[in-house]
């Protein structure tokens, strides 16, 4: 009985062990796939997001859509090998990106030092922005000063109201609401002809309210998103990079921009 | 946790702000408010045609309402209505519509418990309706309701609270305000809560005052 107790306990170890190098050979053989590999493999393997619009979310025929997903079919199409979407959340999607579960990330990346120690990115290809936004006649406000005198509302707390009650001149009015549903109430009943928000929540109040979609007028903090790789993946940077040019050069960015944010892509995307 | 109370020291300035807007729309629908209600409770109560069953309805319409949907209605619903309104007016607007339709419910009951043989007897001695009006039925009315009268107006002072949902910067404005730049809740909310509770009784003191001057002739017990 000892006997056999004993050998099943090699047995494990043994079993356990070759689990261990098998799983540490794996780990290893996860290295990033190249461009040569994608081309030979005929298929790009994206990560998008799936509960984030107008970047990506799922549509009514329950097929994803949005910006990001219309930036992979681009990319897919220039590099003509099939397009394989994988959708991840903001938590995963640079683990898909580290275990080569996906060769990009486009995933409404934005670019940070933490970030930037594990992966790559490439060139901007969305707009991602805090900005004061007016209504369609509005006029461009070129620095802060312009903001003086102007009624500008504002969700309280939020990341634009400390950046605003920062920066704008001591005569701007900001009106301040509970959350961003009475901020925008606000602005579409007519109560404020300015608000201070990110472009996403612009973007969503233009998809519904066409005659009163914000436009924006000046802009507070930039921070675009950015299309992640894994490091050292210099032939696929390149491509996606020279890709992401041809898309601002031939129209397809800006046309994406209007679709998914119903306004034009701002000066520094296109060219 | 600790309390730290010297975080609120740069924001005295906001407080100040905060509780001087309080006081002013406190003030002001006070006064704006009981003259509503005397005309309301009149109308209401001598009258019986469509003017007293409009008045009829606004009492029920804002007594049967929270005071946030009316808030709302004037900020959001007016402008869409092509009405420009103001966060302040619409404030003020709906805390002086609010407190008259309640008076005027407090007034109607005092007005009520006056016997109506004194109304026609002061009109046999020669009064003119609005004399008689004054004189016999509405004063001996808000001696009896004052209590309630004073409660009233306190509550509203106390609702006034909710405007801070349409920016209007008040107190409670001023408290979340400063919430969200110090992240100290408890010193803030604690600090109002005193400026609050302070203000109520000092309400309820000058009200007081003012009622031992106003119904002095109550003062002998002869009322």
């Amino acid at each position: 009985m000892f006997a056999f107790t004993k050998h099943r306990f090699y047995r494990q170890a043994l079993l356990a062990l070759c689990c261990t190098v098998v799983t540490g050979l794996a780990a290893v053989s996860a290295q990033a796939s190249d461009l040569a590999t994608i081309e030979e493999r005929g298929t790009l393997r994206v990560a998008v997001p799936q509960d984030f619009p107008p970047f990506g979310s799922v549509g009514t025929d329950l097929q994803p859509q949005g910006y990001d997903i219309d930036m992979a079919h681009y990319l897919a199409d220039q590099m003509e090998v099939d397009l394989d979407l994988v959708a991840v959340t903001s938590a995963n999607r640079i683990p898909f990106l580290q275990t080569d579960k996906v060769d990009l990330v486009i995933s409404s990346l934005g670019k940070n030092p933490e970030r930037a120690a594990v992966i790559d990115f490439t060139d901007a290809y969305a707009p991602f922005f805090l900005g004061v936004f007016g209504t369609p006649e509005a006029a461009m406000i070129d620095d802060a000063d312009g903001l003086s005198g102007k009624t500008i509302g504002v969700t309280r707390g939020s990341v634009e109201d400390m950046e605003l009650s920062e920066l704008a001149p001591s005569d701007t009015t900001v009106q301040r609401f509970e959350d961003n549903a009475t901020t925008i109430s606000a602005f579409l009943s007519g109560q404020v002809d300015y608000i201070a928000t990110g472009n996403v929540v612009a973007a969503q109040i233009a998809e519904r309210n066409a005659e009163r979609a914000p436009t924006m007028v000046f802009r507070i903090k930039n921070s675009p998103c950015y299309i992640g790789l894994s490091q050292g993946n210099t032939a696929l940077k390149d491509k996606v990079n020279a890709l992401i040019e041809q898309a601002k050069q031939d129209g397809s960015l800006e046309a994406m921009s209007q679709k998914w944010f119903h306004t034009a892509l701002p000066d520094d995307l296109s060219n | 946790m600790t309390l730290d109370f010297s975080t609120l020291l740069p924001y005295s300035g906001v407080i100040i702000e905060g509780l001087v807007t309080t006081l002013w729309l406190t003030v002001v629908t006070t006064f704006a408010g009981i003259a509503l209600a005397i005309v309301v409770a009149y109308v209401r109560d001598l009258e019986s045609g469509i003017m007293s069953r409009l008045l009829g309805g606004y009492v029920e319409v804002v007594r049967n309402t929270p005071f946030i949907v009316q808030l709302f209605f004037l900020f959001f619903g007016l402008p869409a209505l092509g009405i420009p309104i103001s966060a302040t007016v619409a404030a003020l607007v709906a805390m002086v519509l609010n407190l008259g339709a309640y008076t005027a419910e407090i007034l109607r009951a005092g007005i009520d418990s006056t016997a109506r043989g004194q109304h026609e007897a002061a009109r046999a001695l020669g009064l003119s309706r609005l004399q008689s009006y004054r004189h016999v039925v509405l004063v001996p009315a808000f001696s009896r309701v004052y209590p309630s009268l004073i409660s009233q107006c306190i509550i509203v002072m106390l609702g006034s609270a909710v405007v801070s949902q349409i920016s209007v910067f008040d107190l409670t404005y001023a408290a979340n305000f400063i919430q969200s730049r110090n992240f100290r809740g408890f010193e803030v909310y604690l600090v109002v809560t005193l400026i609050y509770l302070l203000l109520a009784v000092g309400m309820r003191r000058s009200f007081e005052l003012v009622g031992r001057r106003l119904f002095a002739f109550r003062q002998g017990g002869s009322a």
